[in-house]
Order: C-alpha cells, then structure tokens, then sequence
C-alpha cells in the first residue's frame, strides 16, 4: 500500500495543464512516428531529446513516454490497413488484422487492436505498481541460458503455424537465421555474411525486410489481381466503433494470456516482439479452431495486441529499477535520464521518487489519452481505404522507400526493400510462410548469442539448461510447445483405439 | 525555417572576413554507437553544449550509426572524403577495429581532430561476493585457472583486452564472455551470473549505489579525485588504484575521441578543434565530466597523434599475443 500512496502522489504531480498539454502533444507526435514505417519509437525519441534539455526531468519523461505510447499505436494502424508494420512489434498484427481489414471490417480491426493494446498498457502499469520491488528482483535472475530458453520457447510455440507444408516452414525460417548472422558477430567480434560490402556492416535491418516481404511483397499481388482493395465497398459507421468495444469481453482470456506472456516478456527484456510473436502462438495453439487464424480472426489481433503494449509499459520498469533498458527506445530514454541529471538504477525509486512515481502516473494517464485520441481516429483511418488504389498504391510505395532510408540513412536499404519485395511476392505465390522467417531474424541473433553465452559459461556442457529450477522450467515448457501437435496426435490416435474397444461392432 | 536559418548563417558568413572556415550546411555529428551508449551521451552533451553557448552558427543533426561496433559510423565517415559538414564520434575504437575486423576503412581514413576526455575502468565484483580487494580476487584467480568470468561489451574490444592484459600481467586465466553492451554486463554481474567485470565507472555508478556490485580498483596512475560518497560513505575516491593493488598494469583508458574525414582542410579542423575547446571551458562539460567520472583532458595536434601511436602500438602486443590480428 506505500506504493499506492507514491501513486497518488504522482498523480498530483502530473495533472496539471501544462503536463497534459505534454501528454497529447507526445501522444500526437508519437502516433506520427509509428505511422511512418521505419521512423520508428527509438529514433523518433531520439529526435525529441535535444527539445528536453531545457526541460525539468518530469515534463521531458512524461513526453517522451507519451510519444513511445503513441508510436507503438500508431505502429498497429498500418500493419492493419497495408500490411505494413510500422513497428516491429506490430508485424504479429498483420497477421489477421489486415485480412480483416481486406474483408470491409477496418473499423473493427482497429478498435480491437486499439482497445486490447490500451488494456494491455494499463495493465503493465498496474503490474509495475504493485510489483515493482519483487519484479526487479526477478529480472536479476536472468542470464544468458534463460534468455535462450525463453527463445527457444517463443520459436517452439510459434512452430507448426499455418497449413503450409513443414519443410517450407523450415526453409523460411532458416533463411531467416541466416539473414540474422549478416554483419558483426558478438561473440567472435569478427564480420560475417557481408562479402566485402560495406553497407552489410550494419546487418540486415528487420524492418527493412518486413516493408519489403509485407508492404511492396503485398502492393504487387494487389496490382496483379486488378489494382483495388476489397475494403473498398465497406460502409464505415462510427457506430462500428462502440459495437466492437461492446465484443473485447468475449476475448477475455486471449486478453489475460497475452498479459501474462506480455509482461513476462517486458521485464525479462525479451522485448515486445517476442511477446507478440509469442501471443499470437500461444493463442492459435489453444484454440479451439486454429484454421480460422490468418483469415482475419478477431483473437489473433487481441493477442498480439495486448502482449506488445504490456511488454512495452513493463518495459519501463527495468530500467527504472535497474537500469537495464527493456527494449530500444527505453535505452533512448535511459540516454536522456543521465542527460537531465539524474542517475538510473535501483537507487532512483529511492533518491527521486517524485520522478519515477511522475512518471508511473503519467503511464496512467498518457495510455487513456492515447486509447481515447487513437479510438476517436478510427473511422478517419479506416477511410483511408476508400481512397482509390491508383492514388493510395503510389503513396504507400514512397511511404515505404522513403521510411527503409530512414533507418539507417542509407541509399542500399531502399535497393534491400525492393529486393525483399520480390521475395515476398515469389514467396506468396509459392505459398511459403512469411512469418517464420520474420520470427527468425528478430530472434535469430539474440538466441544464438545467448546460446554461445550459455556454452562459454558451461565450458560446452547443454546441462546448463537444466542446471536451475527457473531455466529448466522454460525449457520444459518450450519442449511441451515444441511436442504439443505430435502429443495431440498420440492422445487423439489413443482415444481412437479406446473408442474402437468399447465399441467393437464399429471396428469390423 | 530551415531555409530562414540558412539565409542567417549565409550572411553571417558572408559579414565576417573570408579567411577562416565556417560551416554553412547544418553538421552531421555521426555517433558510431546505439542510442543511449557512453559514444551517444558524449555526442549529445557537446551538442547541446553548443546550442546553449551558440558557439556555431550552423545547426547540428546527430545520427546513430552504431552497427558492427561502430563500423558503420567510421566506414560512412570515411566515405564523405573533404567533407567539412561531418563529425564523428567515437573511442579508440576508430583505429582499433580495422586490426581486428575486415573492415572496410583504414584507420587513416579519417583525420583526428580532439580527444576530450579519457574513461577509466575498474575490476567489479558483486556486492556479496567475498572479494573486499583486488590482491586477493587475483590470488582465487592464480589459484583455479579459467574458473572467474569476466563480463564485457563486444569481444575483441576494449573489454576483452583490459581482460587479457591483465591475465598477462598477473599470471592467471580468466574466462572472457562478451555481451551485446557493457550495459548487459552489468545486469549479469549484479544478478551473480558473472564474476567480474571492467565497466566504465557510468556503466556500473547506478548498481554501486545500492550495492548490488562494487569496485576492488581502478586502472590509472592516481586516485580518483575527490568525490560525495557514493555507497556506505566510500566515494570514488576510495577506490584503490590497480597498481596500489599490486598489479603491474597501471595505466589502461579510453580516449573520447572526435574525427573528420580525411582530406579536409586544415582550417576546417582549426575551426572544429576551437569550437570543442570553448565547449570543455563551459560548465556544462565540468558537469558531464563529474557526472559519468571521465577525467578531462584535451588533447589536439601532434599530442593527440602520439597519444594514438601509443595506444596503439600498445593494444598491437595483446593483439599479436592473442593472435586477434587480422592481415
């Protein structure tokens, strides 16, 4: 309960015009930032934080939080109207909120991954006050085994997705791995995969790979089938918007699944993709009619929705309370902690409680702001469909081309993106799955560093995969995940026989 | 805006005498680390130093490039060949990684303008751990070859040679396991996953002050100034120097450097050296430099090249020993 008495105490602090004024400004901005592929939270942060010098450290953070809760909305509305994630955190939400959208139910699509990703933030901020003190301590006990483990989970539940044929979900996924290797390897320090090319240095940006396999992958098949939308035809009825909120309880437990795995996932850090990714899995894998996934099923945006956006807010809190950034643009922020003067780390929440207690009731509130000026939004975005292919299709080209140039600032990953546009397209036609490779190449570098980490500290030995209760507990149920089809097929095969016994007459 | 701003400086470089180089584009300050690393602080405090002080008339745009430890900055640096309008920032890693990785640039490719401060680095262990002095962490090591893991940021970097040479220097094994930043050393070393490591001190300051780890000593001839106690009344100050300590390695820091492109006039660098100069004078800097404990020291010209041959010349010999060098 001290804890809820800092809270209110921070709220005292933030309600205040000039704060508020912040909270939308940031939120506006921030919805910009993840609107623009390849801008991105991170380097849309660091674009703010030379305007935050001047600032007292409350405003600044308060606008900085405020435009990464924006960005991560914003990153969502793309993903669902052009496929296109604006966020690598959104690319799970393409997955059936863009068909969705294709079949004329936009304003659905999007007030459900609104809605779900407002109840996820909310939920990491109150999981961050009441928790805070036991949840840094058990972000401690991660090492680079455990991060291997929850890897191997992430990929385990995720496996076997789809009806395409396992081996070419095996190829997309390998191809994935190997883009992950491109460039400098950690653990060796030495350059791999980049065949004397210098723009390789840097790797393969992710982004750069999804706006391609996605955006222009999915631009030439649209102007292969006859240049339009589907989406085109649907009325768009604000109404839609309050029918939608009214259906968020029936996916009540999708919600608290991706939750948990959410804020697991941000404290860890796995970071927020991981925990989409992982969402989206886990949700298809207890359902009970996965084969509606990927056509636009309402789960399969909730999910990966709310576990971003509770791994984003969580996030938040390891580097408050041990200054160990959770994700990229946490990272940013910590740049801007030291900058404004104050040090972070586990002696922030004592030596400046008013900041971090700020800064926890502003999450608060930045979040409703943020839920209520996205949802508000909805039918503005969800008629950017009726627009005409032959205008929107060009624009969305520039949109894409001009953002993979922003990542990096380089000419070679406008050629990359067109490169990946035709490996997105072959890859349609061929019918091999795009998502495995995606998975691959966000996880691929960070398991294997991890997994070279465990083999350094283990002296080569895999037993340090089981040599703790915690570590082996995630392997287990990564090995679970991993079995879960074949498992299913034994119990299914044992029913059968059982069946088959009690009713014999059946048999002949 | 944009084109009001340029009308300005125009002017005013047309108004003072055409003698000396000013910029007249805005200056791309290129950070050859990640958002958030020591690289970017250090660029972003100078940048907001010169905003504040208007000591440029021209506007400065700062850009990441932090891929492959920094490569990517230097390799897009080197590449601008004469272009005044590009500052990079960097460690000694601009003439570090061309020895270790097959870069595509050359040490020479860019032409130092300032080195401004120097980083020091410590042994820490965590704070429950059993060691209370450097002397007897190194006697466990000598005693059980290979069994204390040092953390560090990157491999083959300034972590992993600070770790070398002092295997070297006091006859023991470590184990060396390298993480994406010094960041996730920390965070392994505070949780008890790792033995030690060799932050900077701003890497470690926050886990010190609650005492999740703590320094056994510091690798410069002297003491650090006096300082406000950081944890349970001991300030920086009290940390022992390694030499104190009884090992022979005394001396092991990092330079923050700051770079142009080869082939720029000298003017040009006269123009930057003097602007870096009025940014270390200011007290914005003084407090940079007590916030993350660097310790201030300017170097240009022949001082700063010297300085770079012997580092270098210096790190050559782990290298060579390790068999780290690439041909």
């Amino acid at each position: 309960m001290e804890n809820f008495g800092h809270l209110l105490d921070g709220f005292a602090t933030v309600i205040s015009g000039y704060h508020l004024a912040i909270m939308v400004v940031g939120v506006m901005l921030g919805i910009l930032v993840g609107v623009l592929p390849g801008l991105g939270a991170p380097n849309g942060v660091s674009l703010l934080l030379p305007l935050t010098f001047a600032m007292d450290p409350i405003s600044a953070i308060i606008l900085l939080s405020c435009m990464y809760w924006g960005a991560l909305f914003g990153g969502s509305t793309t993903s669902i109207l052009f496929n296109i994630p604006g966020e690598p955190s959104s690319v799970a939400t393409t997955f059936d909120g863009y068909p969705m959208a294709r079949s004329g139910q936009a304003t659905r699509a999007l007030t459900l991954a609104f809605m779900s990703a407002g109840i996820g933030a909310i939920a990491g901020v109150i999981m961050i006050t009441l928790l805070s003190g036991w949840v840094a301590r058990f972000a401690l006990q991660f090492s680079s085994p455990e991060f291997f483990a929850v890897y191997f989970l992430a990929f385990a539940s995720f496996i076997g997705m789809g009806a395409n044929a396992p081996a070419k979900t095996l190829v997309s996924m390998m191809l994935g791995f190997a883009l992950a290797t491109v460039g400098m390897d950690t653990i060796s320090g030495g350059l791999r995969l980049t065949f004397g090319v210098p723009d390789l240095i840097k790797g393969v940006s992710f982004l750069v790979a999804v706006m391609g396999l996605f955006g222009i992958g999915e631009l030439l098949l649209t102007t292969e089938e006859g240049l339009r939308f589907e989406g085109i035809k649907a009325r768009i009825r604000p109404l839609d918007v309050l029918r939608t909120m009214a259906e968020i309880p029936r996916h009540a437990i999708a919600i608290g699944r991706s939750i948990l795995i959410g804020i697991w996932m941000g404290i860890t850090p796995a970071g927020p993709t991981a925990a989409s990714f992982m969402a989206y899995g886990m949700t298809r894998r207890f359902a009970r009619n996965p084969e509606m996934f990927g056509k636009g099923d309402p789960r399969g945006i909730v999910s990966p929705e709310t576990a971003d956006h509770s791994a984003g807010t969580s996030a938040l809190l390891p580097m408050l309370a041990l200054g160990v950034p959770g994700s990229a643009t946490a990272a940013v922020m910590m740049g801007g902690l030291m900058i404004w003067g104050l040090t972070p780390g586990p002696m922030l929440f004592i030596d400046r409680p008013d900041f971090v207690w700020g800064l926890i009731a502003s999450m608060y509130l930045g979040n409703v702001v943020a839920v209520l000026l996205v949802l508000s939004t909805v039918p503005l975005y969800a008629a950017i469909l009726r627009v005409p292919f032959a205008i929107i299709g060009p624009i969305i080209v520039a949109v894409i081309f001009s953002g993979a140039y922003q990542i990096a600032n380089s000419t070679f990953d406008m050629w990359l993106v067109l490169i990946f546009g035709v490996v997105g397209y072959v890859f349609k036609k061929l019918e091999y799955p795009i998502a495995p490779l995606v998975l691959a190449m966000v996880l691929g570098d960070k398991a294997e560093d991890a997994f070279r980490q465990s083999m350094l500290m283990s002296n080569g030995s895999l037993t340090i995969f089981w040599s703790n209760s915690l570590v082996a507990s995630i392997m287990g149920l990564g090995i679970l995940m991993l079995g879960w089809p074949l498992i299913g097929k034994v119990m299914g095969f044992r029913n059968l026989i059982r069946r088959g016994r009690q009713n014999p007459s059946n048999a002949s | 805006m944009l084109k009001y701003l340029s009308a300005v400086t125009l002017a005013v470089a047309v108004a003072t005498p055409a003698l000396a180089f000013e910029p007249k584009r805005p200056v791309e300050f290129v950070v050859t680390s990640g958002p958030g690393g020591g690289t970017d602080t250090f660029a972003r405090t100078i940048q907001s130093i010169i905003t504040k002080h208007e000591l440029m008339d021209a506007s400065i745009v700062v850009t990441n490039k932090g891929g492959g430890s920094g490569a990517e900055g230097f390799v897009y640096a080197a590449g601008y060949k004469g272009d005044p309008h590009k500052l990079t920032f960097g460690t000694n890693n601009e003439y570090l990684l061309p020895s270790v990785a097959a870069v595509p640039y050359k040490a020479e490719d860019l032409t130092p303008v300032a080195a401004m401060a120097l980083d020091e680095f410590l042994i820490w262990v965590n704070g429950k751990s059993d060691f209370d002095d450097a002397a007897s962490f190194v006697k466990a090591a000598k005693e059980k070859p290979g069994a204390i893991q040092f953390g560090g940021s990157q491999s083959k970097d300034t972590d992993q040679i600070l770790v070398s040479s002092l295997a070297e220097a006091v006859g023991a094994e470590f184990r060396y396991i390298p993480f994406k930043s010094g960041g996730e050393a920390t965070t392994q070393l505070a949780g008890g996953h790792i033995d030690a490591n060799v932050n900077n001190p701003n890497e470690n300051r926050g886990q010190w002050q609650a005492g999740m780890v703590k320094p056994l000593c510091v690798f410069r001839p002297d003491r650090f100034p006096q300082s406000d106690p950081v944890h349970d009344g001991k300030g920086w100050h009290d940390i022992p120097t390694c030499k104190e300590a009884g090992i022979a390695l005394e001396n092991y820091r990092m330079p923050r450097t700051v770079w142009l492109a080869a082939g720029v006039e000298e003017d040009v660098i006269a123009f930057y050296r003097d602007v870096l100069k009025k940014v270390t004078e200011t007290p914005e800097w003084q407090e940079y430099l007590t916030k993350t404990s660097l310790t201030g020291q300017f170097m240009v010209g022949e001082e700063f090249q010297s300085y770079i041959e012997k580092d270098k010349a210096s790190v050559s010999k782990v290298l060579e020993r390790e068999g780290w060098l690439i041909r």
